[in-house]
């Protein structure tokens, strides 16, 4: 009944395996992302922070390091487990700007510059070379608000600023694959979402409330209904 | 200049829940009819159970007009309006009803006869101060075979509680007789749904599963609802959410007598001299159209119905089409479904493959079903504890204090809490007020230049004070379930756009405080109907759909019954 083009993304599955594959990389460590296959048990060993993230198409180097660090303390890896960057968040990110999010570029550039300025201004260091506590406490007056001075540079509050990024980085870590994020369903073991399904039967209700449904691991566009002439699935 | 068409009998501006219905009856009377729809035709592959796409970017919609035509709103009518958040509704065919809840309530019988009947028990000083609520010229009984009609043409499961007077525990007891059962059994429970129920019960109240546009069971060609837990802002990608665009509209489209147009953006509804309506025009992309009708139904969404009208100014009408009176934006309301109640629970409740429309009702405190006698206020609120959970939004839950919202501490939070939310939605009655109404905005324009509407609104006493009401209830049921934290929203202030929005073309016998009678048509302009909720005068406790859809199956009806008086 369609009469007229569609909108939908343009992924196939090999795409979509082509950019599971690169989550490697961009997982900040090589070969990271697969060792934290999460599963129900984390991972005895706390991780150590990763490194700021390859190139980005939208951001700077610096920018990017910035962004790194911040995205880091939002979602931490810790003794629980790959937080935000190994689950793609920057990737995600990137990627929003060029598309959805492309209005928001200036608000990222503009405000990790000042992100980084107030840390200078208020903790006497880069943000990026910050301890984690104190970089959790420069981000902590950047939410409420509170990162204000001589020409720290945040446009309105830093508290928008805040929010802009931490709903991104939770779009990115716990949205759908598909859009570079949430790689090898970290987010979504985080949460103990057991997946996309089409189809949930009772019996698979009964074992979701028992503990016992296995996580389905699907991008919603691994089902063939929503790839450009997929069939049924 | 407009390119001419052929005349139809009829044009139906706006396909959506309302249009969508309407013209089933009239394509199968043999009426000649055009649909006018500013969207598109989507389909399930467009449906992605993707909740970024669905719910935080731009769905596959290729048409935004209600997105650009927005409207302002303030409280009061000595302040400037702002332009805030988003539309609330969608431009296809189908509109809205691709990706809504689809709950898909009767009105109780209270609701249409809320004057006489506080009138009679309490006595008139019970009315609101300022309210210009009316009873409808008509009872729940007159609408019911429309009801009936909808329910099994679009197809809506649900328990039965009330069937030729016959009660039936198992449903709502507090519903107005119907003639027969649902023509699906009820959506499933989950065991925290039974739960709920059980602690209802056992605070002496009347626990029922909710209807809703959806198949329970294979239905009319379709299958049953696959449960997979997008349903919230989501088209369904099984075909199991009963929208007009996959029942009322390709029946019509069957017999042969309905062209559907899409990307029809329409402007103005045409007038000659003597004030009846010839048609209207519309424009897709750069080119512009007239589509002469000998009837004009318009069936938008309430904020575009009172905005074509007023821009449909003619000599016959200075003040906008069937406004001669004035009454043409009076009487709005946003339905009152804020002031909710959420609760962190010690145990997780297996929502992640639920749904909006899944769960438990309690109607004890809508309407006039208990005493009002040492109450405050008239009406009340339906309680429904519903399924309803995607990742995203349940790892933006509220944190309840015991951790701000990032860091490890949060993860650690939010890998046990992730599925121990809950939040009730309560709708209320909500009142018609003098002081609260649509009209143009001064300053906010389309993109074609035409001005947006402007919503001037505030909850008054008597919906503040029956929210309060309702939400000590609401903490009743948590405390019975185990609630460990339970927070409350603010009581209400400021109408902004709603996705329940009524009035503005009234229905009403009386054509100094209505705009249309009690068939849907123009006091007027008697060849021009409207649908929708913009008709409804009072809210219930309950969502607005499936009555708007009764509505319009009837005003089609008395078109097709009337055909010579009205379209001559």
């Amino acid at each position: 009944m369609a009469d007229e083009p569609r909108n939908r993304p343009k992924i196939s599955r090999r795409d979509l395996l082509k950019s599971a594959g690169a989550a490697g990389a961009a997982a900040l460590i090589p070969g990271r992302a697969a060792a934290d296959a999460p599963s129900a048990a984390p991972p005895a060993s706390a991780p150590a922070a990763v490194a700021p993230a390859g190139p980005l198409m939208n951001l700077t180097a610096q920018e990017t390091e910035l962004l790194s660090a911040m995205v880091d303390r939002l979602i931490p890896s810790d003794d629980m487990g790959p937080g935000a960057l190994e689950a793609g968040a920057l990737r995600y990110i990137d990627r929003a700007l060029s598309e959805a999010e492309s209005d928001s570029v200036e608000a990222y550039r503009i405000g990790l510059a000042a992100l980084d300025r107030y840390s200078r201004y208020s903790r006497g260091a880069p943000f990026s070379e910050l301890s984690d506590r104190d970089k959790d406490s420069v981000l902590i007056d950047v939410q409420l608000g509170g990162a204000t001075g001589a020409g720290v540079g945040f446009v309105g509050s830093s508290g928008a600023f805040f929010n802009m990024v931490k709903s991104h980085t939770w779009q990115g870590t716990f949205g759908d694959p598909m859009y570079g994020g949430n790689v090898n369903f970290i987010g979504w073991d985080i949460l103990g979402y057991p997946g996309v399904r089409m189809r949930v039967s009772e019996d698979d209700q009964r074992q979701m409330e028992a503990g016992q449904l296995p996580p389905a691991r699907r991008s919603a566009y691994d089902f063939g209904q929503f790839q450009v002439g997929g069939g049924e699935d | 200049m407009p390119t001419q068409l052929r005349s139809a009998d009829v044009v139906v501006v706006g396909l959506g829940a309302a249009g969508g219905v309407a013209v089933q009856p009239l394509a199968a009377a043999g009426l000649d009819v055009v649909g006018l729809e500013a969207g598109t035709w989507l389909d399930r592959r467009d449906f992605a159970p993707d909740e970024i796409r669905n719910n935080y970017r731009d769905w596959p919609m290729l048409v935004k007009k209600a997105e650009l035509e927005r409207p302002t709103s303030r409280a009061t009518s000595d302040q400037t309006a702002n332009r805030i958040g988003a539309h609330p509704m969608m431009n296809a065919v189908g509109g809205t009803t691709l990706h809504y809840w689809a709950q898909s309530w009767r009105l109780n019988p209270w609701d249409f006869q809320v004057v006489s009947q506080t009138t009679q028990r309490y006595g008139a000083s019970r009315i609101p101060r300022g309210s210009t609520v009316e009873d409808w010229p008509f009872g729940y009984e007159e609408l019911e075979p429309f009801y009936d009609r909808v329910e099994h043409e679009i197809g809506v499961s649900g328990q039965a509680g009330n069937i030729r007077g016959q009660l039936d525990p198992r449903g709502n007891r507090f519903e107005g007789p119907r003639e027969r059962a649902y023509p699906m059994p009820a959506l499933r429970w989950t065991a925290f749904n039974e739960r709920m129920a059980q602690a209802a019960k056992g605070l002496g109240w009347h626990p029922f599963p909710g209807p809703a546009a959806i198949n329970s069971t294979a239905y009319q060609g379709r299958p049953g609802c696959g449960y997979h837990g997008f349903c919230n802002k989501g088209g369904c990608p099984l075909d199991a959410k009963n929208s007009p665009y996959l029942t009322t509209i390709p029946k019509a489209i069957d017999t042969g007598n309905l062209r559907v147009i899409t990307r029809a953006h329409v402007t103005t509804i045409a007038v000659d001299a003597n004030g009846r309506t010839t048609g209207v025009n519309y424009v897709v992309g750069n080119d512009e159209y007239f589509q002469p009708a000998r009837v004009v139904l318009i069936a938008s969404y309430t904020y575009e119905n009172v905005r074509l009208l007023l821009l449909s100014k003619s000599r016959a009408y200075p003040d906008g089409l069937s406004n001669n009176h004035g009454q043409v934006g009076r009487h709005y309301f946003s339905h009152h479904q804020g002031a909710g109640v959420g609760a962190l629970l010690p145990y997780d409740t297996g929502a992640w493959y639920g749904l909006p429309a899944q769960g438990v009702a309690i109607d004890d405190f809508a309407d006039d079903n208990f005493d009002h006698s040492d109450v405050d206020f008239i009406g009340g609120g339906n309680l429904w504890a519903m399924s309803d959970r995607r990742p995203i939004s349940a790892a933006n839950m509220g944190t309840y204090g015991r951790t701000r919202n990032w860091g490890s501490g949060w993860k650690r939070f939010i890998r046990e809490n992730a599925d121990r939310t809950h939040s009730f939605y309560i709708q209320k009655t909500t009142l018609p007020y003098e002081d609260n109404y649509l009209d143009l905005d001064p300053q906010f324009t389309d993109p074609l230049g035409f001005p947006v509407i402007r919503i001037t609104g505030q909850y008054k006493e008597n919906e503040l004070a029956l929210a309060a009401f309702t939400q000590d209830k609401a903490e009743e049921w948590y405390r019975a379930i185990g609630a460990t934290e339970i927070t409350r929203g603010g009581l209400g202030n400021q109408m902004g756009a709603s996705t329940h929005a009524y009035g503005g073309t009234r229905m009403g016998d009386d054509a100094e405080t209505n705009v249309v009678d009690r068939f849907g048509f123009s006091h007027e302009a008697p060849n021009l109907g409207v649908l929708g909720a913009s008709v409804m005068g009072t809210s219930g406790a309950r969502n607005p759909t499936l009555t708007s859809q009764a509505l319009a199956w009837r005003t089609a009806q008395h078109l097709v019954d009337h055909w010579g008086d009205i379209a001559d």
